[in-house]
């Protein structure tokens, strides 16, 4: 077995080789990740059933369809990415060429989580590519399956030295840290991501942190409450709750949650009938120790719907607590599981103090007919992004940049900003070596005239 | 913690939404520009006490160039702080998308003494137009301009919104336990890890203008005159305590021949033929980095200049020829009146010299021969590059200034600063209605919904990308 050192040594001997830098050679390596994706389609999507219990479309619209989108868009904006962003000159330096170049930054090192196995690791690794660096990527040992196919399948593909993948748990991962990278992207929880920020910190390397947080979900009494629990059921119980960007908790006025309640039970039906447990479309926990965790989170609290749990097969159904105390466990950290809990507030300035007074959330989402009150809430609260109205769908959206503030993270990536995040903007003034006359002025002696 | 109440106290006025609106972050802006009218004797008075900074420079530097970011900021604060409405796909057509500008909240600017009021005040523009507070925590070492700017900036900012924190290393440390919403630091690589490391504790990110070696190539072909005086001005200004003056020198032996002379020239063109009387010349700011770089003075052999004066804490501009890779002054950055010439065979064995060592934060290049210059822009990497002058790219506030590996990360300047302290919020508010068309991604999965997400998420390939 190589140690970490020999596995970085080499993407960075080949990184200095300069082969990862020409345009052609980027997109050459983004074609072969495309047609991966494509011919091994049926493989992907066996491994995530495997770990996720997810079903054929739902993987495929989760992590397959974005990254397709993802892979295109860099390929065919990677030139103008790319070329030199030429900036607006003053006086002195009008005659002179003064631009920003955008260079690839060495090794990066991309570390996934496994909720999304699969395209936590291959978004952040096409913008990653599309700069020109070497990546060394590391998936998600929880997600087993997903971490043994990807190491399988990228050198296959790729440049095999350029984009090592590298297996293993904390002791792995840990090791790695050690070694000098020029960026490091890290999706997964806070406490983690203040180890990688301090393991960064030795080398001077530049992080970007895709965190979490309890990402609260504000009802307003004036809304559709049918479609708003539709979208919120959607977001909430996708992936089983285990998703970043999911709503955590509910916040409204009391006259209202009976009637969410009430809503997300019957849009639950109509998703997945009348037995959950039943459905191919309802994931599981991804493991014992989680599912632990989740089912901790309901005791002592009122269950309004659901409750029911296998550990077996790690299954707990759809459920949602009413009444919640803010003190109670399950407000206190990221739930990431299929319960839902309703904290109820009096009004919106209740709600906003509510969410001002805890750690910024990776997402926030509001409902309401009033657009006012929309932006009320969104200029009056802090978050990594915000959907109005519905829930996730900024995800979805390259244009806008993808992270969190605070606790749920730092930097951010998707579409160009994937390339940004990978990429070092370097100043360049280039001057004629003639035409000295000009610079007489700042020279020594000084004098009142010359200032 | 000493600064636990100061932090919470303006985390207080931040929660309260007082540096929100764009007229109170103008308001504030506007008494930071008559901070520098008003005090413009006393910061040239008390950066002459602290480093023997000549008035010109001190003007140009810690004055004028602040005062045209600070006019920048002025001019453009309106548009930089609106949304920034973003291209939709198929199924958000209907839907505002933007970046909303948040600021972070209470930030915290360390800043360095050798261009000490500059160095907090640019960051601190940009933190202000961004719509933060900011504790700003000026370097102890130049102590006149400390003590100027926390007995006198209080009466021109904010104190709800602004302090200033004044001490030494254990104050500091004390400082970084707090928890901020962003660190601006610029100093040293050792003491940014020290920094950084504080700031993983409560997950702040930073921005981090450290340093380096600063290489400086000058090929065959060049004109020997300009290149001196150009060299000369960026390694003196300040007696060479500049983050991104001109290290060191990598030229041919034959180069080397021709430079000595023009360099001898530039020199006394500049302070006359004797420095020390110059009004011009500036002094090391310490007992402690006069004795540092004193101790430099035996690597090679110098050709010019090389005296030095401990009352003063004067020493002389200075050019060491002959130098060697492995001679001390070259193991680390010099932040003096010292320049060594490095001889090398030709540009490729400069390139690999460059490259074999810790990325600078800026990188100079001198030919006549835009090719050659190309050559070393292109085969190397560094925070910024100049090419045929020297510290002239951070004039230009359209560029970015920072580093990269060992000499930084992030940067600023112009809109940069007012980036750097601003959360780029991703916003989609989306109508209520219209609940059909989001009925393919809804479960029962199947594969003709499948179909149709497919078709409205999908960017589409326009053909072949043609590449030059």
């Amino acid at each position: 077995m190589e140690s970490m050192q020999q596995v970085v040594g080499r993407a960075r001997a080949a990184f200095n080789s300069g082969r990862s830098r020409p345009l052609e050679f980027r997109i050459q390596q983004l074609k072969a990740l495309e047609r991966m994706v494509n011919e091994k389609e049926k493989e992907i999507l066996a491994a995530l059933k495997a770990d996720l219990h997810k079903d054929g479309p739902n993987a495929y619209s989760h992590e397959i369809m974005g990254l397709l989108g993802e892979l295109a868009l860099a390929m065919e904006k990677l030139q103008s990415w790319a070329a030199p962003q030429h900036v607006k000159k003053n006086l002195l330096t009008m005659r002179d060429e003064a631009y920003i170049r955008y260079e690839p930054l060495g090794v990066v090192l991309i570390i996934g989580a496994w909720n999304y196995p699969f395209i936590l690791v291959m978004q952040p690794l096409v913008g990653a590519i599309a700069a020109g660096n070497a990546v060394v990527v590391k998936p998600s040992e929880v997600s087993e399956n997903t971490a043994r196919l990807v190491a399988e399948l990228l050198p296959q593909y790729l440049d095999k030295e350029l984009y090592p993948v590298v297996t293993g748990g904390v002791p792995e991962t840990t090791e790695l840290l050690t070694q000098r990278f020029d960026h490091i992207l890290y999706t997964g929880n806070t406490a983690v991501g203040k180890i990688v920020m301090a393991a960064a910190a030795k080398h001077l390397t530049p992080v970007t942190l895709e965190l979490g947080g309890k990402s609260p979900c504000y009802i307003d009494k004036d809304c559709d409450l049918a479609v708003a629990c539709r979208r919120i059921t959607w977001g909430k119980y996708m992936n089983c709750g285990q998703t970043c960007i999911a709503p955590d908790y509910i916040l409204c006025d009391p006259s209202i949650q009976s009637k969410v309640v009430e809503n997300i039970k019957a849009t639950l039906q109509e998703f997945y009938g009348e037995d959950v447990k039943s459905s191919p479309d309802y994931e599981r926990i991804v493991n014992k120790r989680h599912f632990k965790r989740v089912k901790s989170l309901l005791e002592g609290q009122k269950i309004a719907l659901g409750g029911e749990t296998d550990e077996a097969s790690c299954f707990i159904a759809p459920t949602i607590l009413t009444d919640v105390s803010p003190e109670s466990k399950v407000m206190e950290e990221e739930i990431f599981g299929p319960v839902l809990p309703i904290v109820t507030v009096k009004s919106v300035e209740e709600a906003i103090e509510f969410i001002n007074h805890r750690e910024k959330p990776l997402a926030l989402y509001v409902f309401s007919n009033n657009k006012q009150l929309i932006k009320r809430v969104i200029s009056e609260t802090s978050s990594g992004g915000v959907t109005g109205n519905d829930v996730i769908m900024h995800f979805f959206l390259s244009t806008l940049p993808f992270g969190g503030v605070g606790h749920s993270g730092m930097g951010a990536y998707h579409g160009r900003h994937s390339f940004e995040t990978f990429s070092h903007r370097r100043a360049c003034l280039i001057k004629d070596l003639k035409m000295e006359s000009t610079n007489k002025m700042r020279y020594p002696p000084g004098s009142q005239k010359k200032v | 913690n000493p600064y636990a109440g100061l932090v919470s106290h303006l985390r207080a006025s931040w929660l309260s939404g007082k540096t929100r609106p764009m007229e109170y972050r103008m308001a504030q802006l506007e008494a930071l520009g008559r901070f520098l009218d008003d005090k413009k004797q006393e910061i040239l008075e008390a950066t002459e006490l602290d480093m023997g900074k000549p008035s010109f420079e001190a003007y140009f530097s810690e004055i004028l160039l602040c005062k045209n970011e600070l006019n920048v900021t002025l001019n453009n604060l309106c548009h930089w702080m609106k949304d920034e409405h973003v291209d939709k796909n198929l199924v958000m057509q209907l839907d505002s998308a933007f970046i909303r500008k948040d600021p972070y909240g209470v930030v915290l600017i360390i800043a360095p003494w050798n261009y000490p009021i500059h160095l907090f005040l640019v960051p601190l523009i940009g933190a202000i137009a961004a719509g933060n507070c900011v504790i700003i925590k000026p370097s102890e070492i130049s102590k006149n301009t400390e003590r100027l700017v926390a007995e006198t900036l209080g009466c021109y900012l904010d104190s709800d919104c602004f302090a200033v924190v004044t001490g030494g290393v254990q104050e500091t440390t004390r400082l970084l336990e707090n928890k901020f919403d962003y660190i601006f630091f610029t100093g040293s690589p050792p003491v940014g890890r020290i920094v950084m490391t504080a700031a993983a504790k409560h997950l702040t990110p930073v921005t981090l203008e450290l340093g380096g070696k600063n290489p400086c190539y000058v090929s065959d072909a060049c004109d020997v005159t300009n290149v001196a005086r150009r060299v000369a001005w960026g390694r003196f200004f300040n007696a060479g305590q500049t983050c991104i003056a001109p290290d060191y020198l990598l030229c041919t032996l034959e180069m080397q021949e021709k430079l000595m002379p023009a360099l001898r020239e530039a020199i006394t063109e500049f302070f006359g033929h004797n420095p020390k009387e110059s009004p011009d010349f500036g002094r090391i700011v310490s007992d402690k980095h006069f004795q540092r770089i004193r101790a430099l003075l035996g690597s090679g052999r110098v050709a010019i200049g090389g005296q030095t004066d401990e009352a003063e804490r004067y020493i002389a501009p200075t050019v060491l020829a002959d130098v060697q890779p492995s001679d001390p002054i070259m193991q680390e950055e010099i932040f003096g009146p010292v320049l060594p010439i490095v001889v090398v065979a030709n540009m490729d064995e400069a390139i690999d010299f460059i490259n074999a060592r810790p990325r600078p934060l800026a990188l100079y290049a001198f030919s006549c021969d835009s090719k050659v210059v190309n050559q070393v822009l292109e085969r190397t990497s560094s925070g910024g590059f100049c090419g045929n002058d020297t510290l002239m790219h951070v004039t230009l506030t359209s560029l970015p200034f920072g580093g990269i590996g060992n000499s930084g990360l992030g940067k600023y300047h112009g809109k940069f600063t007012f980036d750097t302290f601003t959360h780029q919020r991703g916003c989609l508010h989306r109508s209520m209605g219209l609940e059909a068309l989001n009925a393919p991604r809804y479960p029962p999965y199947t594969q003709q919904k499948l179909g149709l997400l497919t078709a409205a998420f999908e960017v589409k390939r326009r053909g072949t990308c043609t590449l030059l």
